[in-house]
């Protein structure tokens, strides 16, 4: 069932949690909302769950305003960041206690916990306590609870916050199978950008309360539409600048900056796998030190400082820094191939340069 | 120097705790089972324990329920003075329960408002039994509360939340999550009220009158069978409630064993 949100806003005292949200969950989609700790997306989550009261704003559940509802009446699938499972119980009561609140009879409880243990890898530990449990099973046993009583939409709070990392990427993609199995309508809050990525349709981020942009992942990563997503979502270098003759001038680099005028200033950001580096000082016009080389597994990160001081970070695959025989401390050439002008607080939006056109010339090799 | 330890740790195990006890236990029976048996079901003695288990019973069923109210307040709720409330629920741990007795008198005398209220509703307070139960609920009050609402703070609101999310009313919350919570700390503090309210000597003495048949509980009657000169009678006695105390104490270390295992799961999670 779809969600909606309409001028969402939950205020703690004099503290603002959400300031005035509004979007779209649609039915089936499985959509992440991520944002650094602090930012309200968890407050956002509990709002529609029911379990805060909004200071202002609208909630809809498959069209129907739910604001008079109590937590109980939404009926809503929650999931807890830590799992919040009923200690004294077993898995088998734990999945059942919802059906049994709602007075299922005791054939249909067998029948739909046998299924759901089935659909969640669970099968044989019915009768386990939690403590019983390693981290993703209570996970699993957390979600299986949640969906029992068939809810109309799924709420999960950091739901892999607080299992190891190998374990997280596994609950991921059993996460995204499971939603294309099920196809509840799902909401998920996360800090993890590489979470949020990889399992949600689409992406709401937030940050201090406010919504910043809502998009598909690839959206979100190569147009973000505000400073803060620029930052937040991947690594990208970020330069200030004013503008001169239609250019942000940063240093040595320029960039142009059509429809802009004189003397304002700028944020230009990159993403590193767009500041080509190589040993050959002539080979690029822009010069740099090279200061440090990080080794990220899949690929090498490198660190140039210019001699205006500005430090840039470029990302390069393994079988082009095998090429090169790069040490540290020596001089190289760069250029940046790709950049955005990134929005100002409520400016107009971004202006892309797309890899290839022309930028300037003294940047092109 | 370790044998030296271990062997004071004994000498005062002994002095203090066996020996008083087996002395005891030896002066019951000095005059045989037959005398020890005439002593504990005597009228007075039978009275005394009746009584005894009458206030212990009342008073225990008021700490769970309000007990559990005042922990549930107390880790929950953030309001004025908090922690004065707080603070002074330890009070009757530092108060002699004879000064806990004497606030009754003071409080429930003929002379006082609450005194002539009750005066004229011919219900008799201060010398009966209401003046007891007040008494040593004041002198127990602390165990629950102390003992539930750290296991409370641990426990945290978020299992509660989520069986609310599951369509749980708030009875049902209560009576499906948090009270299994609490189980082995309800077992607990009960177990030390029981104790207490068994073993209350100063308070009760204060208020009830210590009047024989009437007002005397078994700790009363020990002390009164004392003065008297009836030796074998007090011993009796205080060996009886001595195996009660001793049998509550067995159920308090299972409990305290259950009750750690729980907040340790509960911390591993």
């Amino acid at each position: 069932m779809k969600i909606e949100v309409r001028g969402l806003t939950k205020t703690f005292g004099s503290a603002t949690a959400v300031g005035g949200v509004s979007f779209v969950v649609n039915e089936g989609e499985l959509l992440g909302l991520l944002g650094p700790s602090g930012s309200g997306k968890t407050t956002v989550l509990r709002l529609i769950a029911g379990l805060e009261v909004p200071t202002a704003g609208d909630i809809f559940i498959d069209g129907k305003r739910v604001n008079d509802l109590t937590v109980q009446e939404r009926n809503i699938g929650f999931v807890f960041q830590h799992y919040a499972l009923f200690k004294h119980l077993t898995v088998f009561d734990n999945i059942a206690f919802g059906l049994k609140i709602k007075k299922w009879n005791r054939q249909d409880i067998d029948q739909r916990i046998t299924e759901l243990l089935a659909l969640m890898s669970l099968e044989g530990l019915g009768g386990r306590y939690p403590h019983q449990l390693s981290g993703g099973q209570r996970q699993r046993v957390a979600i299986a609870r949640a969906l029992a009583p068939r809810p109309s939409v799924l709420l999960m709070d950091e739901p892999f916050g607080a299992v190891d990392a190998k374990v997280r990427q596994e609950l991921r993609e059993w996460l995204i199978r499971l939603h294309t199995d099920l196809n509840v309508t799902s909401l998920f809050v996360t800090h993890d950008q590489e979470e949020a990525m990889e399992v949600s349709g689409r992406i709401i981020v937030f940050s201090k309360g406010k919504l910043e942009q809502a998009g598909s992942p690839a959206d979100v990563y190569e147009e973000p539409a505000t400073e803060f997503v620029a930052r937040f979502i991947g690594s990208m270098n970020i330069v200030a600048g004013v503008v001169r003759r239609g250019q942000v001038q940063v240093g040595s680099l320029e960039f142009p900056a059509p429809g802009f005028f004189d003397g304002q200033t700028l944020q230009v950001g990159f993403r590193p796998y767009y500041v080509k580096v190589a040993e050959d000082p002539a080979r690029y016009r822009q010069q740099a030190k090279l200061r440090h080389i990080y080794f990220l597994g899949v690929a090498y990160r490198l660190e140039i400082e210019t001699p205006d001081g500005l430090i840039l970070r470029s990302r390069m695959n393994k079988e082009e820094f095998r090429r090169c025989h790069f040490t540290v401390g020596q001089a190289v050439s760069f250029a940046v191939t790709h950049f955005r002008i990134l929005p100002q607080e409520g400016a107009g939006p971004a202006i892309e340069a797309k890899p290839g056109s022309p930028i300037t010339g003294p940047l092109t090799p | 120097m370790r044998w030296l330890l271990i062997g004071i740790v004994w000498l005062y195990f002994l002095v203090l705790l066996v020996g008083p006890i087996l002395y005891m236990a030896s002066q019951s029976f000095s005059e045989g089972l037959t005398a020890f048996w005439t002593e504990i079901s005597r009228p007075e003695a039978l009275h005394g324990f009746t009584l005894t288990a009458e206030i212990t019973l009342i008073v225990l069923v008021l700490n769970v329920i309000f007990g559990t109210m005042t922990a549930m307040v107390l880790a929950r709720q953030k309001f004025w003075g908090r922690s004065l409330v707080s603070g002074v629920i330890d009070l009757p741990f530092a108060v002699s329960p004879v000064i806990a007795g004497f606030m009754l008198i003071l409080l429930f005398g003929p002379d006082t408002v609450l005194g002539t209220i009750f005066g004229q509703a011919q219900i008799k307070v201060l010398f009966a039994l209401p003046a007891m139960i007040l008494a040593t609920l004041f002198v127990t009050f602390p165990f629950m509360v102390r003992e539930l609402t750290p296991l409370l703070q641990t426990l945290g609101t978020e299992e509660e939340e989520a069986a609310r999310t599951l369509g749980a009313g708030e009875w049902q919350v209560f009576l499906k999550v948090t009270l299994p919570a609490l189980r082995w700390g309800l077992v607990y503090g009960a177990t030390l009220t029981v104790a207490r309210a068994i073993g209350e000597f100063g308070a009760v003495l204060v208020v009830s009158g210590n009047i024989l048949l009437l007002t005397q509980t078994a700790t009363l009657h020990i002390y009164q069978s004392y003065v008297d000169f009836n030796y074998v009678a007090a011993n009796a006695v205080a060996l009886t409630l001595l195996a009660v105390s001793f049998a509550i104490l067995t159920v308090l270390e299972i409990a305290k064993a259950r009750a750690e295992t729980t907040v340790a799961e509960a911390g591993a999670q």
